[in-house]
């Protein structure tokens, strides 16, 4: 564990140095799609954003920013800061990203326990053709077609925007939904190999019904597969915010992460990679601590 | 034959040979108006236009066709470089002392928690006009037209191999204790030669099924690009991007819904195909292992 928290640093680091030399070195600066600037003014300029000088030492400086938490100006939002931008769009993302991992795990561990309980059951294949198609709805496919259904047709909920619950609800639906069939599929999977196992012979001739037995005995069991995919999946969720932001108009990080890449502006493009991967680094931390900590106790009793 | 298909597996295989083949002969079938830009701005689907036009006038059957083309190429050029990369990686890995083999699949497990299409975006982008510029230096005609392409299906082909080298590494390690492969060190064979003449042809099997599960997360990854607007760019279209020229198209006042359903349907059916194939070949495989 003490080693896994000191790489933490190190992946920060290689995160930091690619993403910043990626930018960098990408041909054609943050002013160069406006008309002709006089030289001066554009050396002014380079030198407000500190992009003027030798690649090191703006590499160097830029990481003696970042260890002070200053993630620098943003040079397409003049006079904003990369942490103003975060710090008011950071927010709704995470909100939809944690609502939509709530589904994700709650309806994926509901589908997969659900169908492993039924085992060699009609039932069972049908779920399992549920999640087959249900991956194969990937946010930019399902999004559009529930607005289609629910806001247009139906007008049951807001096509769009943020700000009120049932604003939430499509958008959460739409990143979640894939992620729910991938769990579904693990857990039923992991619950098919325990079930065999002897302490749930030893249940089940104890006479507990087989519902008891899938969702009180092995369910302890099966449900480490689950939480080691958690890491992953939240940087699905991440990357697929991007997407659903912008289909249903949310004015979180995801729709200022592809400008930045439009409009060259390095400094916000980085902010946002950055954040997005420290956040990840500490989510997967607790993830790893919660799945030993959960392993011993199965162990143990 | 390596794998027999399973009779779960024999519909969406046909059905899958079936979009390949609308996918490179359909285009051929339209008269060249329905290609150009026509006056029929958002038609609705009717007898001439089977999926209506889109905003230019031109036939939506045809640009989805056109698009799968892009589709599937990306799809099929990727998972080929994913299978190269993770197969390497697993049998090195698998075949490694343990230091080695844990260092390797720790790296795997980092990959698998940072946002890896977000540094590909980025990476796209940087490198695009680079590769441009470096093919129309070297006078290679082809390259400047497509490069943003080729350098979408390189770029995806290397985010993509985490979970075939996973899958491999992990059949290596049950191979490697095998009677044939210690008889094949104790008559001396090198490592590269047991790598390649006796672990890789066993593992031929599982990697084919991992690659019919490759093939369709590459095309996710393609389209969510294109979605964005950084992927494939025109004149070039692919899925996604017509799905996100749909998004945009579709509000309570137009109602162009064809234009979202139409390529969704695309995009669904070749999905489920690819993802049944696979899955009943990983089942049957597990199966045959038992």
């Amino acid at each position: 564990m003490l080693r896994r928290l000191a790489s933490l640093p190190v992946v920060l680091f290689c995160v930091v140095t690619i993403t910043f030399f990626l930018i960098r070195l990408s041909p054609g600066g943050p002013f160069d799609s406006e008309r002709k600037l006089p030289p001066a003014i554009e050396k002014q300029l380079l030198a407000k954003y500190k992009l003027d000088g030798p690649i090191l030492g703006q590499y160097t400086g830029y990481l003696k920013d970042l260890i002070h938490g200053d993630l620098r100006l943003s040079t397409k939002y003049r006079n904003r800061s990369v942490n103003e931008i975060l710090a008011q769009t950071l927010p709704v993302t995470l909100t939809l990203g944690a609502t939509a991992l709530l589904i994700a795990v709650t309806t994926g561990v509901w589908l997969g326990a659900f169908a492993a309980a039924r085992l060699g059951t009609l039932v069972e294949g049908g779920a399992l053709a549920l999640t087959l198609l249900a991956i194969s709805l990937p946010s930019f496919v399902l999004g559009p077609l529930l607005i289609l259904i629910f806001a247009i047709k139906l007008s049951w909920l807001p096509v769009g925007g943020w700000g009120s619950p049932m604003q939430l609800i499509l958008p959460a639906v739409t990143l979640a939904i894939p992620y729910a069939a991938v769990i579904a599929r693990l857990l039923h999977d992991s619950l098919r190999e325990i079930l065999v196992e002897d302490f749930v012979r030893t249940a089940r001739a104890k006479g507990l019904s087989e519902r008891a037995v899938v969702y009180r005995h092995a369910l302890r069991v099966a449900i480490l597969p689950v939480i080691s995919y958690l890491g992953p999946l939240a940087a699905n969720l991440l990357t697929g915010s991007i997407v659903v932001e912008t289909i249903f108009h949310i004015p979180g990080a995801g729709g200022f992460f592809v400008n930045s890449i439009l409009n060259r502006d390095g400094f916000l493009l980085g902010g946002v990679v950055i954040v997005y991967c420290v956040l990840l680094v500490i989510f997967n931390l607790l993830v790893d601590l919660s799945y030993r900590l959960l392993d011993r106790r199965i162990r143990e009793s | 034959m390596i794998l027999s298909l399973p009779r779960t597996a024999r519909l969406p295989a046909m059905i899958l040979c079936g979009m390949i083949i609308a996918v490179l002969i359909g285009p051929f079938l339209f008269p060249h108006s329905f290609a150009v830009p026509g006056t029929e701005t958002y038609a609705a689907p009717s007898a001439t236009h089977i999926c209506g036009t889109d905003l230019n006038g031109r036939d939506l059957l045809l640009l989805i066709l056109e698009g799968g083309r892009i589709s599937l190429l990306v799809g099929i050029c990727g998972a080929g470089i994913s299978l190269i990369i993770g197969t390497s990686y697993g049998l090195i890995a698998g075949s490694s002392s343990q230091g080695i083999d844990n260092s390797m699949m720790r790296f795997v497990d980092i990959l698998y928690s940072v946002p890896r299409l977000i540094f590909i975006l980025i990476f796209i982008n940087a490198f695009n006009e680079r590769l441009q510029l470096a093919a129309s230096n070297h006078g290679w005609e082809w390259l400047v037209g497509s490069s943003r392409l080729v350098i979408l299906i390189l770029s995806l082909g290397i985010i993509e191999w985490l979970t075939m080298a996973r899958i491999v590494r992990g059949q290596t390690l049950t191979l490697r204790e095998r009677s044939y492969v210690a008889a094949a060190r104790v008559l001396g064979e090198g490592y590269w030669t047991i790598l390649w003449r006796h672990l890789l042809p066993n593992l031929a099997g599982i990697i084919l099924v991992y690659l019919t599960l490759a093939i369709p997360s590459v095309i996710i990854d393609e389209a969510f690009l294109s979605f964005l607007g950084l992927g494939v760019q025109a004149p070039q279209s692919s899925w996604g991007s017509l799905l996100a020229e749909g998004a945009s198209s579709i509000n309570p006042l137009k109602g162009a819904w064809w234009m979202i359903l139409f390529p969704s349907l695309a995009l669904l059916t070749t999905l489920l195909a690819l993802y049944s194939i696979g899955d009943a070949l990983r089942r049957s495989i597990s199966a045959k292992n038992q």
